[in-house]
């Protein structure tokens, strides 16, 4: 086990933080922790890379518990904050090279680890830290925090307030990496991003929901969900909330996410219930459940 | 009004030195309509907004929001605009109350309106319990809710949202857009920007900006279709890598 | 050694790419020695007095012509009538008044003591105060001169006698007390400052979760600043030496280690702000309102303790700026050794001990 978690809990001073958190990672997984702000992520990532202290529960990283044994695990993982934490007025290089210098190692002597992110924001390696842009800003810091070649990669909201591209690109960096016997825990808030981990744990207000891989998480939701669309979403929204038979209705994009609380549900007794709401051009048909599908009826 | 459009931008341009932020850009909103306004952060969508808002003067091209024109009468389209931004929204050392109070007078609402419109708002977003706790104690996703509330408190023509549901928990966002959809039905334009693309795929319509021009316009239906796409994520990701 | 170096490396970029505060850094120093020694000074030139001379002989007029002769004052005019005195203050541009008793000359021949009256407008005080004590050194002078081949002496006023600053230069005064603000502002600020920047920025998270113990993160933040006040301890002595040529009686040497271990302590206490704050702007509130102040006020630089009421004064021991006014007032101006101030150098010390042990007991390992 590369990250052993058991029965965490951690409460500030009247807020509990987390409760009761377990889980194991695998040594090269890349494990997703899946959860709104305020969830609790960003405790649990401090309590694994030792800067803070747990109420109860022991925890592992490398091998190393994460009191005792704090030192070890400062020498072995990389850690990149929720803000992309650089120094602002240094540059690209000097950047990388003083957090190769605090770790002890030069830049030359990792390279290869870094060279494929690297080689992206070389051109700009003069450049200060702070007039980079948010993505070219996160692949420095992913440089930063890789540059010790640590054992296990700790990434927290490494995409917010990332654009598409540069959110795209990074995950296919995180791919290879994990191809380099890196275990990594990564956190944010974007349901879409769940898909591309190995495995995730849904959490929220400090507990898990679950945890398994994707596929099987999408595919252990229990109701058949139906794509339902109308003249006004608005009207079509009040209207399905109103109906007596709704187990669940959220607005979805273009469509709205409607699931029925009876076993044999036909779609056009609603569709008959929805023309007497005088709406129109009404479209209802299956669709597959998505990860945001099961967080919801699980935060339910 | 003579047409149903309550934003009118033609050729609008903003220059900063040889740069063009904004390369002149040309689109409508109609009233009532939800209006996603996408682009990479530094394709120029705050840049735009700002002219948009009246705080910024464009350098060329012609735009009129609510009846008003941005080069000459900023003033009055503050005041029939409503703003709301994930950055700064409310005042976290102030009360529920105190906060409903401070931005219904500044919109100059009277002491009656306030107190009328502070007890619906309350009792409409469930707050009752908490109407007398700072704002700062509250969780992200009522937060939001209250400060778009609050920005629809001067029934404002437009309300301007800017990358309103960033981390917030699936249903409560879910509820946000309920609230949106609620507010357009009403008649208000509700004008989104935003690079999250799952944002997107709520609006009525979009426009995506790449490197100051628009690049493309229209309902995200149109747009996955036009760009053979499954979502709106991959509609960018193809416009962005050219 | 070398995760030190690269350390120290970095906090030298970060002074010398933030040119705000590399400008309070060196501009400070100059701008206050500036401000103290000319602008907000005791001495005046010109004032404009009057003279009420009841008795208009020979050494009244010579002693008129001492007065308007010096570049402090000059006559601006005579008055016949003590009634006239209140308007002449009246108007406001007046000053002093000089009142020569009836038969000066006559009483002091006759009697070997004369009267002057020095009237002054008290409603500056600095001022006034100011202008009385150089009236007072120019008759003084005068009278050495009548008194030079006289066995019985002539006696004009009551003596004021002034050591260690006999030309009554206000900088001299100064010049211990800039120094120290300065030292404690850029040490204790400027150090906060940069310790609390990097727990906004984020990046005291990665440290924390580095190899690097805290001593070298603390010995590496602090190490650029020794270097810093040093330097400019020594830009605000040699301003002081030679631009109002004031010179340095004691050890040179001895002054240097001094101010290093008051930098040190001032370090530390900056150090310790930063455990306390988590903002840059806390840190500043706090090294302003917590630090500036008492030195400004109770350290003796400006009030004189001993004139403070009791509960001051006791307050006033505990702060170290107070032992290093007294340490290098010492050395600057009276030239003493260190067998004379060796009572307060070890206060300081014990001070500065106690600061250090407690900002690296106070430093945490963690983030709460």
């Amino acid at each position: 086990m590369s990250i052993s978690v058991s029965n965490i809990s951690k409460s500030y001073k009247n807020v509990t933080a987390l409760q009761d958190i377990s889980f194991n990672v695998k040594a090269g997984e890349l494990f997703g922790l899946i959860g709104p702000d305020g969830a609790g992520k960003t405790t649990l990532f401090r309590i694994l890379t030792t800067l803070l202290i747990a109420n109860k529960g022991i925890a592992t990283v490398a091998g190393f518990d994460v009191v005792s044994e704090y030192k070890k695990i400062r020498n072995n993982v990389g850690y990149m904050p929720g803000k992309f934490s650089l120094y602002q007025d240094l540059t690209v290089e000097e950047n990388l090279e003083f957090f190769a210098t605090i770790f002890g190692t030069t830049i030359e002597e990792n390279y290869d680890l870094i060279r494929d992110i690297y080689v992206q924001i070389e051109p700009f390696k003069d450049r200060r830290a702070g007039k980079l842009s948010g993505g070219m800003k996160q692949k420095l810091a992913l440089c930063c925090a890789l540059i010790h070649k640590p054992k296990v990669l700790f990434l927290d909201e490494p995409t917010t307030g990332v654009d598409p591209v540069s959110r795209k690109e990074f995950w296919e960096m995180l791919k290879r990496l994990q191809q380099k016997d890196i275990t990594i825990l990564v956190s944010t808030p974007y349901m879409d991003e769940a898909a591309l981990c190995d495995r995730i744990a849904l959490i929220q207000d400090g507990k898990i929901l679950q945890i398994d891989t994707p596929q099987a998480i999408v595919k252990h939701y229990p109701k058949q969900i139906y794509n339902v669309s109308a003249n006004d979403t608005y009207q079509l929204l009040k209207s399905l909330n109103a109906y007596s038979y709704n187990h669940s209705v959220y607005p979805f994009g273009e469509f709205v996410h409607y699931t029925d609380s009876r076993a044999n549900f036909n779609p056009k007794d609603l569709i008959a219930y929805l023309e007497s709401k005088k709406l129109s051009n009404i479209e209802i048909y299956k669709t597959e459940p998505t990860i945001e599908d099961t967080f919801m009826e699980l935060a339910k | 009004m003579k047409n149903n459009n309550v934003i009118e931008a033609q050729e609008l341009t903003k220059m900063f030195g040889d740069f063009a932020a904004v390369n002149a850009i040309s689109f409508n909103v109609k009233k009532g309509e939800i209006f996603g306004f996408l682009g990479a952060n530094g394709a120029g969508k705050t840049t735009a907004m700002k002219m948009l808002i009246g705080i910024s003067i464009p350098t060329s091209g012609k735009a009129k929001v609510a009846g008003f024109d941005v080069f000459t009468q900023a003033e009055d389209i503050k005041k029939n605009i409503g703003y709301m931004s994930q950055r700064f929204a409310l005042y976290d050392d102030l009360t529920v109350k105190e906060n409903i109070t401070f931005f219904g007078g500044i919109y100059g609402l009277s002491r009656k309106q306030i107190k009328e419109k502070a007890t619906v708002l309350i009792e409409e977003l469930g707050l009752e319990k908490v109407a007398n706790t700072l704002v700062g104690a509250l969780p992200l996703g009522w937060k939001q809710k209250l400060s778009f509330s609050v920005s629809l408190l001067h029934d404002p023509k437009i309300v301007f949202l800017d990358e309103p549901t960033g981390g917030v928990d699936p249903i409560t966002r879910r509820q946000f857009w309920e609230m949106i959809y609620k507010a357009a039905n009403q008649g208000t334009t509700v004008f989104v920007t935003t690079h999250y693309m799952d944002e997107a795929e709520y609006c009525d319509r979009v426009s995506i900006m790449v490197n100051g021009k628009i690049e493309a316009l229209g309902t995200p239906k149109k747009l996955k279709e036009q760009f053979k796409a499954d979502n709106m994520n991959d509609v960018f990701l193809k416009l962005a890598r050219g | 050694m070398k995760r030190f170096i690269g350390f120290i490396k970095k906090e030298f970029y970060h002074i010398f790419r933030d040119r705000r505060s590399l400008f309070i850094l060196f501009g400070m120093p100059i701008a206050q020695i500036m401000l103290f020694g000319f602008a907000i000074t005791n001495e005046i030139n010109n004032v404009d007095i009057a003279v009420l001379d009841h008795s208009k002989d020979a050494i009244t007029e010579e002693i008129i012509n001492k007065i308007s002769a010096s570049k402090y004052f000059s006559i601006h005019q005579f008055i016949e009538k003590e009634r006239a005195i209140e308007a002449v203050f009246k108007k406001g541009k007046i000053k002093a008044v000089l009142n020569f008793e009836k038969e000066f000359s006559k009483n002091l021949v006759k009697e070997h003591k004369a009267t002057i009256q020095i009237i002054t407008d008290a409603t500056d005080p600095n001022t006034a105060n100011t202008i009385s004590n150089y009236v007072n050194a120019i008759l003084i002078q005068y009278q050495q001169e009548l008194n030079k081949d006289i066995t019985i002496e002539y006696q004009i006023v009551p003596q004021t006698r002034m050591v260690y600053n006999p030309e009554l230069k206000s900088v001299y005064m100064f010049v211990p007390g800039v120094m120290t603000i300065i030292l404690m502002l850029v040490s204790a600020m400027m150090t906060s400052i940069s310790i609390t920047r990097e727990k906004e920025l984020g990046t005291m998270e990665i440290l924390l979760v580095s190899p690097l113990k805290p001593i070298q993160v603390i010995v590496g933040k602090v190490f650029p600043y020794i270097f810093l006040s040093v330097i400019n301890a020594i830009v605000i002595v040699l301003l002081s030496i030679f631009i109002f040529k004031m010179p340095v009686q004691g050890s040179l040497f001895l002054l240097a280690i001094e101010s290093v271990l008051f930098i040190i302590s001032a370090l530390a206490l900056g150090i310790l702000i930063s455990t306390i704050s988590t903002t840059q702007q806390t840190a500043m509130m706090i090294s302003l309102m917590g630090l500036m102040l008492p030195v400004i006020l109770l350290s003796g630089f400006i009030f004189p303790i001993s004139s403070m009421p009791l509960p001051l004064q006791i307050i006033s021991n505990i702060i170290p700026a107070k032992w290093f006014i007294i340490i290098i007032k010492g050395i600057m101006l009276k030239g003493v050794g260190l067998q004379f101030i060796w009572k307060e150098t070890l206060i300081l010390l014990a001070m500065t001990v106690f600061f250090i042990v407690l900002s690296v007991k106070k430093y945490k390992i963690r983030l709460e």
